[in-house]
């Protein structure tokens, strides 16, 4: 895991909005402001955590980075090409390079289909490898994941939810991306496996030299994995900086809250922790409050965090927060946004 | 025949906390349906055993003696607060329900009584909350009406089958806090139910450690995260990353799968994946026996050389 500071991917202002409409006629009346303005970059060879709680957008970047979901705006610079941009021929080109490993392994898998071809399938729409060759890679892929490659012709129903996971991990590994879009890819699985998964996204990545984007509301398991963190809250990224950092010196008061949430499996500890309890719940993303979107569940909200937005700045390097009471330290940093 | 749950024996005190941690599909849950004899038979049967509440066998009194005792005396909460609250009744009419039925208030006192139960739990607004309809409600808010349910009628045991699980670390905390704050003002015992060691670790004071429907290991809370003696419950501790390790840990994983509880091993159940294991563990099941520490059980052949090996 070591992140050389080339950017793989960089996203600028990237907004999706689905519209809510009502009536026979669809009326557009208002937005789910699911991704707005979100900004950062992913470097080469690194693991960026993504956390945030149920709603807040993580799953909607993932997939809008990978063109899933038609972005409404912004940028996705993928080794700095606009994916956002890219039509046809051209996007299909570029999608061998970024795969997605889905949160459920039991709905990302036909049940229909045998694991051989639910593997294969990436090498056939993309016209990589046929026949012999084909099925020699299935066997390595399956191998690779440390599955048994005899199992190539089983159905997924026949594998644990810890081996789908494999599978899946295979097919996204098919095509030898350079991204791989982690989607809460072990909460569904037993706390014995789930490590078992997670060593085995390491070791691939110290192998093959991925680079991963880990979506995971389990801050414990997203440090663990990743070597940057971002936290999301409402659609909006509020803070990113590394591993330690955000764990050790969370400078939004809404990390700072998801911080102390977290249980630690250490009686002596959890006695002393000391718990910041977030009143009530998120805000609809259809109506977002005014101003800075945590205030309605901010116990430091001042004035001004009703009135205004604040911005996504540096405030130390490699540190960036937007919050009206984090000032930047040291020597101006304006608010250039370069994450 | 499955066997969800074999030969589980501990005691709970009043007003302790006993965290019951395992997989899924360890039998934790039946277990605790057993408790409250939920358990459908046919299919299900609770063959033997005897579950001693309060001086009294629950296994043993007539059925309409056990509806007495479900709801007033031992309460449950479930892991899913939308399929666990009825979708066509308001939420208040759900909490009166059982306030009617075991304290036979009238529907005024009910009323009240409800409303005070929802702002107890840290509902806003609680007396005009109780015409909404669960959907109105959101995930915590649920959960907490499902506990202004449970708590109803002051019961002296409070059954929690995982009822953070499905919800966000921020509203698990609220959550958690709130059953600490009425465990203390009501004085009951509580029983809950998990996979998550770090939920236990800050909750509960005794703690049981099941896998494939046996408990291989029970004892005081600080005791077991400091001391694990069972093969597994040091797994599953390794397997969890800490948010103050040192950068670079590898997590250790439990290799294999838990078994099917259709073809169980016929030895310990953990065998098979047990780095620890001899040939005297794969002929016979370990019985749970005292270490040398007080209180502390462990169900291991092995356990004084895994023990040993820890050090």
């Amino acid at each position: 895991m070591d992140a050389n500071g080339t950017p793989l991917v960089k996203v600028r202002h990237l907004k999706k909005y689905f519209p809510i409409t009502r009536g026979i006629i669809q009326r557009h009346v208002g937005d789910i402001k699911a991704v707005d303005d979100v900004n950062f970059d992913i470097y080469q060879g690194e693991t960026l955590g993504l956390v945030g709680e149920t709603g807040c957008g993580k799953t909607t970047v993932g997939r809008t980075i990978i063109r899933l979901y038609e972005p409404t705006a912004g940028q996705v610079l993928f080794d700095d090409v606009d994916l956002a941009s890219l039509k046809g021929g051209e996007l299909r080109h570029l999608r061998r390079r970024m795969q997605m490993i889905f949160q459920d392994p039991y709905a990302s898998l036909n049940p229909r289909m045998a694991v051989g071809s639910i593997i294969a399938e990436p090498l056939e729409v993309h016209r990589v490898a046929r026949g012999q060759e084909k099925r020699e890679r299935v066997q390595e892929l399956l191998q690779l994941v440390g599955l048994n490659p005899n199992f190539a012709g089983r159905y997924p129903h026949e594998f644990s939810g810890g081996q789908r996971q494999r599978i899946g991990i295979a097919r996204a590994l098919a095509l030898n991306p350079a991204l791989i879009i982690c989607d809460e890819p072990i909460s569904s699985l037993d706390v014995s496996i789930q490590a078992q998964v997670v060593n085995l996204l390491e070791d691939l990545q110290n192998r093959l030299g991925l680079t991963y984007l880990f979506i995971a509301h389990d801050l414990s398991m997203v440090r663990h994995i990743s070597n940057r963190v971002a936290v999301m809250y409402l659609g909006k990224i509020v803070e990113l900086t590394d591993r330690d950092e955000i764990y050790l010196n969370p400078l939004h008061p809404y990390t700072q809250a998801l911080m102390s949430a977290v249980p630690v499996p250490d009686p002596e500890l959890e006695a002393k922790q000391q718990r910041i309890i977030l009143e009530g719940d998120l805000p609809s993303p259809a109506s977002p409050p005014q101003g800075c979107n945590f205030n309605t569940r901010c116990s430091k909200a001042v004035d001004v965090c009703f009135e205004k937005e604040p911005e996504f700045v540096e405030v130390k390097p490699g540190h960036f927060c937007a919050c009206h009471l984090v000032k930047p330290q040291g020597k101006e940093s304006g608010s250039v946004i370069r994450p | 025949m499955v066997h969800a749950v074999n030969g589980v024996s501990y005691t709970l005190g009043e007003g302790e906390t006993l965290g019951v941690v395992g997989e899924s599909g360890c039998g934790k849950s039946v277990h605790a349906l057993s408790i409250m004899r939920l358990i459908p038979d046919p299919p299900g049967k609770i063959e033997d055993g005897e579950i001693k509440f309060d001086g009294r066998d629950l296994l043993k009194v007539s059925d309409t003696e056990m509806r007495e005792v479900r709801g007033a005396e031992i309460a449950m909460v479930f892991q899913d607060p939308m399929t666990s609250l009825n979708p066509v009744f308001t939420v208040g009419f759900q909490i009166m329900e059982a306030l009617k039925l075991h304290l036979r208030m009238d529907d005024k006192t009910a009323q009240d009584r409800a409303a005070e139960l929802l702002g107890m739990v840290g509902i806003p607004e609680a007396r005009q909350r109780l015409d909404d309809y669960p959907h109105q409600f959101s995930g915590g808010m649920r959960q907490r009406a499902m506990l202004a349910m449970a708590l109803s009628c002051n019961p002296k045991l409070l059954i929690a089958d995982e009822p953070t699980t499905a919800l966000d670390v921020t509203i698990q905390a609220q959550i958690i806090n709130l059953t600490k704050r009425l465990q203390e003002r009501l004085g009951m015992a509580v029983m809950w139910i998990t996979h998550d060691l770090g939920v236990v670790a800050g909750l509960a004071q005794k703690v049981n450690v099941m896998y494939a429907g046996y408990i291989v290991e029970r004892g005081d809370v600080k005791d077991i995260y400091a001391r694990p003696r069972h093969p597994y419950t040091i797994g599953l501790l390794g397997s969890l990353p800490r948010l103050d390790e040192a950068p670079g840990t590898k997590l250790i994983s439990i290799p294999g799968l838990p078994p099917d509880l259709l073809i169980m091993p016929p030895g310990c159940p953990f065998a098979p994946r047990c780095t620890y294991a001899t040939d005297a563990c794969r002929e016979a099941v370990p019985p749970l026996e005292e270490t040398d520490d007080d209180s502390h059980w462990v169900a291991c052949f092995r356990w004084k050389h895994v023990a040993g090996r820890e050090k």
